[in-house]
């Protein structure tokens, strides 16, 4: 390593590097991965069989099956809309534009209880727009796209606006049509910044717990998310449980997050 | 193919960048569009490109009115001063791209972009992203890209404005070299004079929105028809009302008839060419040119008097 060497050509930085990355993992192991660890450490406290049998309980089966299915169709729609959303703020220029772009921020503000307090007072059975979604799974559906709204308008729209305008003229001047220019141009600048803000939304949704548990009813085998069914295991002091289901939701997100990282490795090579 | 302009008119909000344009570059030639900055000369090239629309007028390529045509169906080569490269894309695919879009033939597409590959020298960079090259790398890779279509026009809007001098300098050669082989109408940006008058047979001289005057480099330099042309296109003293090129500012052994005196404020010796700066003895400052031997022979020094004789000179009405 070349580190002593560089020492003296560089600009020092405070305490060197050493301190620094030693002050990181140490932040991390505290913040990050002892918990984790801890979870999964509990969740095989009896062994890996009873881990495997309290993961194929009907009941945590169904709920992190309908956790993993509602988040995939959040990030389709997200991907869909949150890339539009993102594309009408930055491209277009209308009345109320400013207002709409505050708008987006508002799921992140908003407490996420009061989300869901919003939602089933507006969709609920009493709601005023004559539509009732609640304690069924579109409301599971509903209250997740409402909380992850922003993730990926956010992190789309720095990268549109950046985009340098004269690709698109250069294209079309050598014969590419609107759509062609989308394809071939804007879509694959943008798809960094799609794929992280789906993978924010991804995790977001696999673990959201405060807007899903007022409007969903929490109907055991029906609307009942993963975050949900381990917080019934722990009030019903079936810690084990809990941590089992824990460990498998940490594990679907683990993978995702590192299929989206080796995919935009491969990229980065190409 | 030629290309025409008539009577366009171009205004964004407030400001007239252009009124009243009708240019014509014959089919072929290497024509150049000079200006100062604003002075519309990149929009006139935008809109004969389709990338603007103009509010009023036509603009016709090979005789064909296109001026509703989006850019993609006019047949037309852009290259943009900051390259405007496609930087997910490796050279090779950038220059593809026109042949790609167009559905041809896959070892087509890849002899096309070897050969153009070898006329703007980038052979070996082939499989390299635009990030990896330098800039006059990346505007040669612009052009192959910009001709592989074979487009019936070229357009360049300031394309080595972006470059050190020495690049500049070798790009402009390259290009004249290029124009010569590929034979495309082709017509460019500058707000360089030299840069103009290097490279093109015509240059059309832009200011504020208008057209000044069209014309060999010659032409312009020696018959401006405006005061404009006249200070933009070479250097010029003012003298009361009169212009006069440095050049035509003589230093004498010896007064004579007609001639007047001027203090040595400063001279500069600049390899062949050495530039004297006067003060003349009413008061106007101006600039002679003259050769080494003529400067050796005057033994010119700060702070002396010599006979100056202003000839030719224009005066504007």
């Amino acid at each position: 390593m070349a580190l002593g060497a560089a020492r003296g050509r560089r600009l020092p930085r405070p305490g060197g590097a050493a301190l620094s990355r030693g002050l990181i993992a140490l932040y991390l192991s505290l913040l990050v991965l002892l918990p984790v660890a801890a979870v999964v450490a509990k969740g095989a406290e009896r062994g890996p069989r009873a881990l495997w049998e309290a993961i194929a309980q009907h009941e945590a089966l169904t709920a992190l099956a309908l956790t993993v299915a509602v988040s995939v169709v959040v990030v389709a729609v997200n991907v869909v809309f949150g890339t539009l959303i993102a594309w009408v703020l930055v491209r277009d220029s209308f009345p109320g534009r400013r207002l709409v772009d505050g708008v987006i921020d508002l799921p992140f503000a908003l407490p996420t209880i009061v989300a869901g307090l919003t939602l089933l007072a507006l969709y609920g059975p009493q709601g005023p727009v004559g539509i009732n979604v609640a304690f069924t799974r579109g409301a599971v559906l509903l209250a997740l796209l409402f909380v992850t709204l922003p993730f990926v308008v956010r992190s789309v729209q720095p990268v549109l606006r950046e985009l340098d305008r004269s690709m698109e003229e250069a294209a079309a001047s050598l014969g590419a049509g609107p759509w062609t220019v989308f394809r071939r141009i804007i879509a694959p600048n943008l798809t960094p910044a799609i794929v992280s803000g789906a993978a924010l939304s991804f995790a977001r949704a696999l673990g959201e717990f405060g807007s899903v548990v007022l409007i969903t009813g929490n109907l055991p085998n029906r609307t009942e998310v993963a975050s949900v069914y381990v917080f019934g295991q722990i009030q019903s002091d079936n810690v084990v449980g809990a941590a089992a289901v824990s460990t498998s939701l940490l594990a679907i997100a683990l993978v995702v997050l590192l299929v989206l990282g080796l995919l935009d490795g491969r990229r980065r090579r190409a | 193919m030629a290309i025409e302009v008539h009577d366009v008119h171009k205004r964004f909000g407030d400001f007239a960048a252009l009124s009243d344009i009708c240019l014509r570059v014959e089919p072929g030639s290497l024509g150049a569009v000079l200006g100062p900055s604003g002075s519309g000369k990149s929009t006139l090239l935008r809109v004969i490109a389709g990338l603007e629309q103009p509010d009023s007028g036509r603009v016709l390529i090979g005789g064909r009115d296109v001026t509703r045509e989006p850019p993609q169906r006019r047949g037309v080569g852009f290259v943009f001063q900051h390259y405007a490269a496609f930087k997910h894309m490796t050279v090779r695919d950038n220059v593809a791209f026109a042949l790609r879009i167009r559905r041809r033939a896959k070892p087509e597409v890849l002899a096309r972009v070897d050969e153009l590959l070898a006329l703007v020298r980038l052979e070996g960079l082939a499989d390299r992203y635009p990030g990896q090259l330098s800039g006059g790398q990346r505007q040669r890779m612009a052009l192959a890209r910009a001709l592989a279509a074979e487009p019936q026009v070229l357009l360049l809007d300031e394309p080595f404005g972006a470059l050190d001098a020495r690049v500049r300098a070798e790009l402009r050669e390259w290009l004249r070299r290029l124009h010569d082989e590929v034979h495309v109408t082709t017509l460019f940006v500058t707000h360089d004079q030299q840069e103009a008058m290097e490279i093109s047979e015509q240059v059309v001289v832009m200011n504020e929105g208008g057209v000044e005057q069209v014309g060999t480099p010659r032409e312009l330099y020696e018959h401006p028809r405006t005061e404009f042309v006249m200070s933009f296109v070479g250097e010029v003293n003012r003298v009361g009302e009169r212009f006069v090129r440095p050049h035509e500012v003589q230093l004498l052994p010896q007064s004579d008839a007609g001639s007047r005196e001027g203090f040595i404020d400063r001279v500069l010796h600049l390899g062949f060419e050495v530039r004297v700066g006067l003060t003349l003895d009413d008061g106007d400052q101006v600039w002679s040119q003259t050769t080494r031997e003529r400067a050796d022979e005057l033994e010119l020094e700060v702070g002396q008097i010599v006979p100056v004789r202003l000839g030719g000179g224009r005066v504007f009405a």
